[in-house]
């Protein structure tokens, strides 16, 4: 059952979700250390194989309960083993949910039951079961949780042969310096541990209780169905004192031995995460991936410890096991797609190490009141070289992940450049996010190192985020202290120039994870984004050719992502004094003033900053006004930008080609167009984006009526679907995030970028907006930006939305405007506004001659939009809030 | 009644061939959407009878009784192919049994005499309110009616008489039940008469803003979806179709549209919607009381069947009844409103 579905029990089931047929008592030899030879026990499963009615399973899935749940925690899995989807990928799946011996409603036996003999238990059981044994056939996957997760993986290495595959959810199998969390620590106390779990119900309580959402009542009490009474809870209290918190404990070694096990089992692995839980965290995850190196994860943002409750667990363990277990694998790529030839590939570090004896400017960082701060191509390529060297004395080696959490300037690009020298994974999760989204990525991302600003360092140590602590500047002791910092930058530079040429840096893998980037969150918490060497350089190199910057261009860097690269392409670049946290920030004169600094020829900035720069142009002087005049092209990136904005820039940097690339994090950039191609373009269905960058390709996935992506990738104009993309520098995976990365590319060959356009005759493509933001109405599938561009229109408007309210294939138009002045207070536009509004969108919105039916027009004080970049508006919060208002509830 | 010969609203798919002969019953014309239904089947080549408790001349043929007199019923629908039963106590007033009376008891005496005289069709036309219960509708199907749970003696009455109905259909008796979603247009005195008036007196207060998105019927199509139900029976028998313009609103803004199209200022004043609906159960109780002891004659000013109606969205989703019916409305509201100001203009 998918969380928060109220689901009662029907007169065929036991309880809610599991039908009578699942049911099974059976009794089997007991081999255990503990039992009497000949002793037999009482085993409950829960086994679907009625609903197999006769067809031959794929497999089957063994699946362990933890402590103090019972097999009741695997129904979806029983449920969806035998779905029309499962079953049409190579089903249907045999699945087998124990309840242990003393828990659920398996025997109470009166004996303490330790690790060893759990784990002989479960044998014994799928002896008898037939699952083992000589005569048993067809592949096996073990499936675990909580403590069950280290019974089962013990079960399962003593299975090689049959073994196709382990499943684990939040568990844990790490013995050495297992810390436990405070929490366990409690329970485990000897004064309340027997209250605790056995005496009172608390620990059952407190489990249920992690659910998010909230379990149902029937839910919650079919959980505490087998556990009612003090002598049914004694297993629940031995299986807690059972933990090996110490060496000295008597199963302290059966543990040891498992975890080690674990690293020789070499069949795939799946790992569902739910990182919002206070025992088995996070960091039992990234134990989990060392031990397991080839396992695919997913976390899921917001879930818990019973993450089988909180979201649906069993459409992607089956869809997981079609791909890694039966032999179908990756199906054939689609005729569509696109073949390339393999680019030559030039390592990031390639222009740095050929510089090393140019004294000119490499990179400059502005200061308020133009003062600077600048290195040249020798000293950048020395202090990289130096901070590597420092870091490796640290411990740094490849692979590993470092978290950057340094404003762009010299400072970062350093960082950068010495992580990429040795390797190591740098991750970057800007400011941009706002405190909880950061730190949900930095969480996310699990870096063993962290690199900060004071600030940043203090938010570490706040938000527990992981990684070894390391400060960006020279830091006081006492605050070394305070903040738990093992090195500074500075310290590392010093011990790395003292030993100077001691650490070999050896070409990095081409293929190798080098960067994880973050997206901006504006469609849910922000997902990582990881990119190898090879796909940044193809970043860079589809750059220099898109936008011809060859070595020696000078460009100011304003805007994040592409600011990074000035080092790889050879160009001088130069950081604005801004807030680059905050793009708003940006002031004319300080664009100026870096321009001037560098004779720059080229700008990154993106919309949010052009604003301001526009708002602040009068403070110009002469001089920074013929600064500006030197600029040929200026990028707007981050965001579309319209035209008239574009014009009032083009004055400010009167000889510049105004280039606005689309792109997304997963792709940059992905199409580019300049003003000259917008004002060709003129209006149509959506943004005019442009064509495709060099070494990019572009095509179309249809929609159906419901939404829905159906149908073969097309080149065709005019039809409107989900844009896809192809290019060498399109994103290596999602980060621990297997299931959307497996519906990113899920038309193969292809990145589903989850934008909704369409191209035109010219092969220019238009964006219309998200696929999550079309309207399924009940004249068909609209897209909302035409719509808001017409809105935008209407005198008054300043910016507007058009989201669908109501449910799928009947819902309602909704334009939601920010007027100009703002208005103070949020509701219903007035009459003659919600006219215009209603006119101007049916206009330009007609498909078929139908235009669209604005249902309501509301007035917002103002939109909620992302924090990076302070434009794209949250449509997803817009709809919740005029649904709520809609309903003639207050919002 | 303002008798005119109106545009068919939506598309008459049935050639005049097709209707030429049969004759229809059609019960509570002496109100709007009745006297618009008789009308547009009169229109359409359709004979129609009407059956009228007091004497009129509408120029169609006229059984004159009660829908709960069995006598006046059978000459009623003796000779009769169809029947459309629109005749309803619709009030926010009124002792349970006169409810009970009228759109329970004359409901089930026309079921059993139509189908007695060999009736074919029966369209039973009913309320969206019999199927929702004082939460915000947004974008539902019909749903099944429920005279425990409706609000209000109307509803929870044609609750019960649209099940008493839809139990009836057969195979030779083919009934189907068509609920219109508030129903406005020139002449109109239930909404559009008592919206003018409140706000020209300056009684009309928005509930929460108006914002509440709600569905409704311009008279025109209301009456065009009622004949299409009986012209779709083969489709449309055996179950309750939601019928709206399918152009939800804010309330508000309808009100300001209406109160514009009467040459009236709208309201501007807003009280919350939570103290409306206490308020609107209070008066409601008052006035029952009042009413009983004959103290007063008129409607309450607010009842909570109206304070919900005006504070919570009531919006449908229209895919399978225009499916059904093969019919889309032909009146938008900006024309519906066009007409009302037409209509006041010319008064």
């Amino acid at each position: 059952m998918v969380a928060g579905t109220a689901h009662l029990s029907t007169p065929d089931e036991l309880w809610p979700g599991v039908p009578a047929s699942w049911s099974r008592t059976l009794s089997v030899p007991s081999t255990a250390s503990i039992e009497l030879p000949g002793t037999h026990r009482r085993w409950h499963v829960l086994d679907n194989i009625d609903d197999l009615a006769g067809r031959e399973p794929a497999g089957t899935l063994l699946c362990v309960h933890g402590n103090p749940t019972w097999s009741y925690l695997w129904r979806t899995l029983l449920a969806g083993a035998t779905s029309a989807s499962t079953v049409a990928a190579g089903g249907p799946w045999r699945v087998i949910a124990v309840d242990q011996l003393d828990m659920g409603f398996s025997e109470r036996t009166g004996t303490f039951r330790r690790l060893a003999d759990r784990i002989t238990d479960l044998g014994d059981l799928t002896d008898a079961l037939g699952l083992t044994g000589p005569s048993a056939t067809g592949p096996l996957v073990s499936v675990g949780h909580d403590w069950g997760g280290i019974i089962s993986l013990g079960w399962a290495s003593r299975q090689r042969e049959r073994l196709a595959a382990v499943a684990l959810t939040n568990t844990a199998v790490h013995p050495a310096g297992f810390s436990l969390p405070p929490a366990l620590s409690l329970a485990l106390h000897p004064a309340v541990h027997t209250w605790g779990t056995t005496t009172s119900a608390a620990f059952l309580r407190v489990t249920h209780g992690l659910a998010r959402p909230p379990l149902a009542p029937e839910v919650r009490a079919a959980y505490m169905a087998p556990y009612l009474t003090v002598p049914r809870r004694a297993g629940v209290g031995n299986f807690v004192a059972d933990i090996p918190a110490a060496p000295g404990h008597p199963s302290w070694a059966a543990l040891a031995s498992v975890s080690e096990a674990v690293r020789s089992l070499d069949v795939p692995a799946l790992l569902l995460w739910g990182p919002k839980d206070p025992v088995f965290s996070d960091r039992y995850l990234r134990d989990l991936m060392d031990r397991l190196p080839q396992a695919d994860v997913h976390r899921f943002e917001g879930a818990g410890h019973l993450v089988q409750e909180d979201r649906d667990v069993a459409t992607p363990m089956f869809d997981w096991l079609a791909r890694n277990v039966l032999a179908a694998g990756g199906g054939a790529a689609s005729p569509a797609s696109v073949s390339r030839p393999v680019e030559t590939y030039t390592p990031m570090l390639a222009e740095l190490d050929s510089r090393r004896g140019d004294r000119s400017v490499a990179v400059v960082d502005m200061a308020p009141g133009a003062s600077s701060t600048a290195l040249s191509w020798a000293e950048l390529a020395e202090r990289v070289d130096d901070l590597a060297t420092g870091l490796a004395g640290l411990g740094v080696r490849a692979g590993d992940r470092v978290s950057l959490l340094v404003p762009p300037g010299i400072g970062l690009t350093t960082l950068i450049y010495a992580c990429l020298r040795l390797g190591a994974v740098v991750v970057v999760a800007d400011a941009g996010l706002g405190t909880a989204g950061m730190s949900r990525a930095i969480k996310g991302a699990g870096p063993t190192y962290l690199v900060g600003i004071e600030r940043a360092l203090a938010g570490a140590r706040l938000f527990n985020w992981p990684g070894l602590r390391i400060a960006a500047g020279p830091l006081s002791v006492r605050k070394a202290g305070l903040l738990n910092v093992a090195a500074t930058v500075p310290s590392l530079l010093a011990a790395g120039r003292a030993r100077r040429g001691s650490v070999p840096f050896p070409p990095a893998d081409p293929d190798a994870d080098a960067a994880v980037l973050f997206t901006s969150g504006s469609t849910g918490p922000a997902k990582g984004v990881v990119y190898t060497h090879r796909r940044l350089a193809a970043m860079r190199d589809t750059l220099r050719s898109t936008y011809d910057l060859r070595a020696g261009t000078a460009l100011v860097a304003g805007f994040a992502p592409f600011a990074l690269l000035g080092p790889a392409l050879g160009a001088t670049s130069v950081t604005p004094a801004m807030d680059v946290t905050a793009p708003a920030t940006l002031t004319a004169v300080a664009l100026a003033e870096a321009a001037r600094a560098v004779q720059a020829t080229t700008v990154f900035a993106s919309p949010a900053a052009l604003v301001n720069v526009l708002a602040t142009s009068g403070a110009l002087d002469d001089g920074q006004r013929a600064a500006l005049a030197t600029v040929e092209l200026l990028l707007s990136a981050g965001a579309p930008i319209a035209e008239p904005l574009l014009a009032r820039v083009q004055a400010l940097v009167p000889n510049a080609s105004l280039h606005t690339p689309y792109g997304m994090t997963e792709a940059l950039p992905v199409t580019d167009i300049d003003l000259a191609g917008i004002r060709a373009a003129g209006n149509g269905n959506g943004v005019c984006v442009g064509t495709p960058v060099s070494g990019a390709t572009v095509a179309i996935a249809p929609l159906a009526a419901d939404g829905s992506v159906a149908g073969q990738p097309s080149f065709e104009p005019g039809v409107t679907g989900e844009i896809l993309v192809s290019a060498p520098h399109v994103k290596k995976r999602y980060d621990r995030l297997w299931i959307t990365q497996r519906a990113s590319v899920s038309i193969p060959g292809w990145h589903r970028s989850g934008d909704v356009g369409h191209l035109d005759d010219a092969g220019r493509l238009w964006v219309e907006g998200r696929l999550g933001h079309i309207l399924t109405t009940p004249a068909g599938v609209r897209t909302p930006v035409a719509g808001e561009h017409a809105a935008q229109g209407v005198p008054a408007v300043a910016r507007a939305a058009v989201v669908g309210v109501g449910p799928a294939g009947t819902q309602a138009a909704v334009a939601i405007v920010e007027t100009a002045p703002p208005a103070k207070r949020s509701g219903l536009a007035s009459p003659a506004l919600a006219a215009a509004v209603r006119t101007a969108v049916a206009d330009a919105t007609g498909v078929d001659g139908v235009g669209m039916d604005v249902a309501a027009v509301l007035v917002i004080d103002a939109m909620p939009t992302d924090i990076r970049h302070n434009s794209k508006i949250d449509r997803t919060a817009l709809a919740a809030w005029a649904a709520r208002r809609l309903a003639g509830r207050r919002a | 009644m303002n008798r005119r010969t109106t545009t068919p609203a939506g598309s008459p798919r049935a050639a005049p061939d097709a209707v030429a002969g049969r004759r229809v019953l059609v019960t509570g014309t002496s109100g709007l959407l009745g006297g618009a239904v008789a009308q547009l089947l009169a229109d359409a080549g359709y004979g129609v009878r009407t059956l009228q408790r007091r004497p009129v001349d509408s120029g169609w043929e006229s059984v004159q009784g009660s829908v709960a007199d069995p006598d006046a019923v059978a000459r009623a629908v003796d000779g009769v192919d169809a029947v459309i039963h629109l005749a309803a106590k619709v009030s926010f007033t009124g002792a349970w049994s006169e409810f009970v009376a009228t759109n329970i008891d004359g409901t089930r005496v026309l079921l059993s005499a139509a189908r007695a005289a060999g009736v074919r069709d029966f369209v039973f036309v009913s309320s969206p309110s019999v199927a929702h219960f004082g939460s915000s509708i947004a974008g539902a199907g019909a749903g099944t009616a429920d005279p425990s749970r409706a609000h209000g003696h109307y509803a929870r009455s044609k609750a019960a008489a649209e099940l008493l109905a839809l139990a009836a259909d057969a195979v030779d008796f083919r009934v189907t039940a068509i609920r219109p979603h508030v129903v406005w247009g020139p002449g109109d005195t239930q909404l559009v008469q008592r919206v003018v008036d409140r706000a020209r007196a300056g009684r009309l207060p928005l509930l929460d803003h108006g914002t509440a998105l709600i569905d409704t019927t311009y008279l025109d199509n209301a009456a065009a979806a009622i004949v299409r139900g009986l012209e779709r029976m083969g489709h449309a028998h055996g179950q309750a179709l939601v019928v709206t313009n399918g152009q939800p609103r804010p309330v508000g803004e309808l009100i300001a549209g209406i109160c514009a199209a009467a040459g009236v200022r709208a309201p501007s004043r807003s009280v919350p919607g939570w103290l409306a609906r206490s308020a609107g159960s209070a008066i409601e109780g008052a006035w029952t009381f009042a009413g009983s002891r004959g103290w007063v004659h008129d409607e309450p000013p607010m009842t909570r069947f109206l304070a919900e109606q005006l504070s919570t969205a009531h919006w449908f989703d229209q895919r399978r009844t225009r499916e059904v019916l093969d019919w889309t409305p032909a009146i938008t509201i900006d024309d519906g409103l066009a007409r009302l100001a037409a209509y006041y203009s010319g008064r």
